[in-house]
């Protein structure tokens, strides 16, 4: 079973149509890379995923919960899905230890000290295990992001999304932050990245998926569809990016 | 009989801005209770309840706090409630600050960015963890100097509480005034006062204000 469905949803902003009839599935372990021009409704479609958009018709379901039932509790389904931000989105107040403890102990009332020692642990994982008790304005971007990406691990979400991580960085500090979308996805997680980085796309990407005027307009093994694009569309958009 | 207007009426006046500042203190706390309801009410994602704390704004900000007082004091009792000067003042000066403090502090709220909303959210908080774990420490830092600027005009303002006989500051200068026939003095004196309490807090107000902006 796949644990990300998405059939036939349709989302308009007003007038504005931004998805349309879009359909994806994502197999446990998948790395899909989502790729394609800004308004190419990529971003819409992952906030739709974890319900921070609602959707005006199709159905989405996360390891088979419907995220646009009304009756379905969305604060459990985002335990399970974390999001990583363009903007990083860190509390600015706290302190990157309550950062990515907040969650684990409000929402899974773990206690502190467990909870600290969580935040120790994903830390490390993404490089950053001596910013314990560092300030999110006492950080670069790059290190922000990596304790955005810390922030969701230690939730142990079943899935991951990531809209345009790197966006926001220098390209010196780019590097760091993939190398830790390619540790986390060397470990077996689900991801799904909205991203403009066609070399991680294509090395760790199982598949890509190109959206064009808010539908999916061709999709495939990542090597693949970079290499031999088949619509006129994608073509024009790889040369635009690569060159 | 004409008396002086000495040292001891002015211990009288000192005696009397102890109630202003009690009256200050209770309205204060009281407009803080129902202001933050009605500023997390202006901001819940429910149109109705939004509806009716904007309704609540508007009618007691387009109103005369005077009124008010007259209609607490003098009206109640038509009702068969009884009121003395003390609790008609603190109920119309609660009211009259919540309204204000409400807008104070919605406006606080609403300069938090959506985004943080949404990194809570995506975490899994509730609303109302969000509110109190995320939206509310930051919106603070912003609501603290105008909150303060408030509390300097809630200072003053209490001086309409003397026209329903209440015994503050200003009441004290009538009486004074009255059984001295200066009252150029003793009114000079009533504003040195209210100066000398208001003048600080205005003071600390700025330099709160002047350390949020080095922080920024």
């Amino acid at each position: 079973m796949s644990l990300v469905e998405i059939q036939g949803i349709n989302k308009s902003y007003g007038s504005v149509q931004v998805l349309k009839d879009v359909s994806l599935d994502v197999a446990k372990g998948e790395v899909v890379a989502v790729i394609g021009r800004s308004g190419s409704g990529k971003s819409t479609m992952l906030r739709c995923i974890n319900g921070l958009e609602p959707i005006q018709a199709g159905v989405i379901r996360v390891d088979g919960t419907q995220v646009n039932d009304p009756a379905t509790n969305l604060r459990k389904l985002r335990q399970e899905v974390g999001i990583v931000f363009q903007s990083f989105n860190l509390f600015p107040h706290l302190s990157v230890c309550d950062n990515i403890t907040l969650a684990p102990r409000v929402v899974k009332k773990q206690a502190p000290q467990a909870a600290r020692e969580v935040a120790r642990e994903v830390l490390a994982r993404v490089g950053l295990e001596d910013k314990l008790d560092a300030y999110p304005s006492q950080l670069s971007g790059g290190q922000q992001q990596r304790v955005a990406i810390a922030r969701s691990l230690a939730m142990r979400p079943k899935l991951m999304l990531f809209d345009e991580v790197t966006s926001a960085l220098d390209p010196e500090l780019t590097g760091e932050v993939l190398k830790v979308l390619e540790s986390v996805a060397k470990e077996g997680m689900t991801m799904i990245l909205v991203t403009h980085e066609m070399g991680f796309a294509r090395r760790f990407g199982s598949r890509v998926v190109f959206m064009h005027e808010g539908r999916i307009h061709e999709q495939g093994p990542a090597a693949a569809v970079l290499a031999e694009p088949k619509t006129p569309e994608l073509q024009t958009f790889l040369s635009a990016v690569l060159h | 009989m004409i008396r002086e207007f000495g040292l001891i009426d002015v211990m009288y006046l000192i005696a009397a801005a102890r109630w202003t500042l009690a009256l200050t203190a209770t309205a204060f706390i009281g407009a803080s209770l129902i202001g933050i309801v009605i500023a997390i009410a202006r901001i819940l994602p429910l149109a109705p309840v939004r509806w009716v704390a904007a309704a609540y704004i508007h009618i007691v900000q387009g109103t005369p706090l005077l009124v008010w007082l007259f209609v607490i004091f003098f009206g109640l009792p038509l009702a068969g409630i009884s009121v003395n000067p003390w609790i008609a003042a603190a109920t119309a000066f609660s009211v009259y600050g919540s309204a204000f403090l409400g807008e104070i502090w919605r406006g606080a709220l609403v300069s938090i960015a959506k985004t943080q909303w949404e990194a809570g959210a995506s975490l899994g908080l509730s609303l109302g963890e969000q509110l109190r774990h995320v939206i509310v420490p930051q919106s603070i830092r912003v609501a603290i100097p105008p909150t303060v600027g408030f509390l300097v005009q809630l200072i003053k303002n209490t001086s309409l509480a003397a026209v329903i006989g209440f015994v503050e500051l200003t009441r004290e200068g009538q009486l004074t005034a009255a059984g001295t026939y200066k009252p150029f003095a003793v009114y000079i004196t009533v504003a040195a006062i209210y100066f000398a309490m208001c003048f600080p807090l205005s003071q600390w107000s700025r330099s709160i204000e002047r350390k949020l902006d080095v922080a920024r």
